[in-house]
């Protein structure tokens, strides 16, 4: 064989392509992951369904909008796979001690960087299209109803999720499999300040502040505003699209010192259980 | 003239608690196939790591296949490969799978058709829709090989590359590298701990011991010049000896 039969071509896109195809596999060949991305969601659009079809005659925060808890459970997961999403496609990698393996090719680790974004967000669709699905069949109410805020909502809260999982994974890549369980439970110390199933006004006032400094607060004040007053807040998306941007750079900074530390002690090759 | 595959010059790797490579410089030419030998610890697998890109030393100068790879790894690393046999390719993923996605991430064209050629030269076709983590060491053995020559590597570095194979594998792994090498005139860089081994494939012996190179020649000149009767009792020489009596050389 010689060597210009196969001459190297596919530029960035083809690295890109390839470690998401990678991933696909992953997913492809095993049912139970599959079907636990599906699960959490459904399962948690059924709880939260019924405890709002119950609300709904007992008080007046759900009689004012019917979707108010079911939207909100919907979109949190949003945020939430969004990160673990990105996280798990990273574990898989240190799972398999497959570091050593990628890095010695070509692949940039921006083009790495990409792959798991992509894969995170085929997770969510995977995840919540079928819950969002499931809601209008169970209780007539379709998520879909925001309407084009939908499309603003999603994007800055997968693009959250996004920020959270590459600070996350280069904690992982700085600890070691230590800190794996930040992937796992991060997420979740969010939630009571981002004002997911309640107006953020509830929170003491100085915690209040905390909640303004995160895009997820705005995304949910936002929804409420959209619900109960039928008014499409345009200045709580910007905001929460600055803090994304913000937060953006903060994730892929951690991300970059780490891999960069990873390097300098000669983790790529060990890094595993 | 090409340049060397590869050129070291006083590289240094410290740890915050040890120096794993303490001023190593060598050079390895066009074609040749090399070993780096010495005990647990010596220093071969953290150059081998630095060679690939995967470790930043502390200092020192390092280029392959004439790029500077701490500052252009990029326009090298497909021109190379690397295998190990104690680094797994992922176990969910087929065979085929994982060498389609190394093919495209080499960016090679002819995908399918190149695996095709590999299976039936390292004899790997009967399993290669099979999870790579059912396979025996022998079969690990041979598709890691298939995914370190995919891209057809100018250099390829090894990583003891028949740790754990009976001696019928081991040999015809040894047979099939040798035969590769002859017909691609490539570079091999391995560390090994099998000395019959390096005797048999290597033309040209590094001797590492706590992060220096402390020897370096053909097999038959080390041999020679210790007045041992093979590369083992060599190799048990210099590691048993205490370090002053040694002198770094480059």
């Amino acid at each position: 064989m010689n060597r210009e039969s196969y001459a190297r071509g596919g530029g960035s896109l083809g690295r890109v392509w390839a470690m998401l195809l990678r991933y696909l596999y992953l997913l492809r060949s095993s049912w139970p992951r599959t079907l636990e991305l599906i699960y959490w969601p459904t399962l948690q659009m059924l709880i939260w369904g019924f405890m709002s079809q119950f609300l709904y005659v007992n008080s007046n925060y759900v009689f004012r909008a019917f979707g108010v808890l079911l939207a909100a459970v919907m979109l949190w997961d949003v945020l939430f796979r969004g990160q673990l999403g990105l996280s798990i496609s990273f574990l898989e990698e240190m799972w398999a001690r497959n570091l050593g393996h990628l890095f010695v090719t070509p692949l940039r680790a921006y083009e790495w960087v990409a792959a798991l974004l992509s894969m995170s967000l085929i997770r969510v669709l995977i995840g919540t299209v079928p819950a969002a699905l499931l809601a209008v069949v169970l209780y007539h109410y379709s998520i879909f109803s925001l309407g084009l805020p939908l499309i603003g909502f999603f994007a800055v809260l997968l693009a959250m999720g996004w920020a959270l999982g590459l600070a996350i994974c280069g904690m992982i890549l700085r600890h070691g499999m230590g800190a794996e369980s930040l992937a796992w439970l991060a997420v979740f110390t969010l939630s009571p300040i981002s004002a997911v199933y309640y107006p953020v006004s509830i929170l003491p006032r100085w915690l209040q502040h905390v909640a303004w400094a995160l895009p997820s607060t705005y995304v949910f004040e936002g929804m409420r505003a959209l619900l109960f007053q039928k008014v499409f807040r345009a200045d709580y998306l910007a905001a929460a699209a600055a803090l994304d941007i913000v937060l953006l750079a903060l994730g892929a900074w951690v991300f970059y010192l780490s891999f960069r530390g990873a390097r300098q002690r000669g983790a790529l090759l060990q890094m595993g259980e | 003239m090409p340049a060397p595959a590869i050129e070291v010059k006083d590289l240094v790797k410290r740890y915050p608690s040890a120096i794993a490579v303490d001023g190593v410089s060598f050079t390895v030419g066009r074609g040749v196939v090399a070993a780096l030998l010495g005990g647990n610890g010596a220093g071969k697998t953290t150059t081998l790591s630095i060679l690939l890109g995967l470790l930043l030393p502390t200092s020192g100068a390092v280029r392959v296949l004439g790029e500077d790879i701490l500052r252009h790894r990029y326009r090298v690393l497909a021109r190379m490969n690397f295998s190990s046999p104690f680094v797994d390719l992922p176990h969910r993923l087929t065979v085929r799978q994982n060498l389609l996605i190394y093919a495209r991430l080499y960016g090679l064209r002819r995908r399918r058709e190149r695996i095709e050629e590999l299976a039936a030269d390292l004899q790997i076709g009967g399993f290669l829709d099979r999870p790579a983590g059912k396979l025996s060491a022998g079969q690990k053995t041979r598709v890691a090989l298939a995914k370190a020559l995919l891209n057809e590597p100018e250099l390829l570095l090894l990583d003891e590359p028949t740790a754990s194979l009976d001696p019928d594998t081991g040999d015809w792994v040894r047979s099939y590298l040798e035969a590769w090498q002859a017909r691609t005139e490539a570079t091999i860089l391995m560390a090994s701990h099998n000395m019959a081994e390096v005797e048999r494939m290597c033309s040209d012996v590094l001797m590492m011991k706590a992060g220096k190179i402390v020897d370096r020649g053909s097999p038959q000149a080390l041999i020679a010049r210790y007045g041992r009767a093979n590369l083992e009792e060599v190799f048990l020489h210099i590691v048993r000896k205490p370090e002053p009596e040694l002198e770094a050389v480059s």
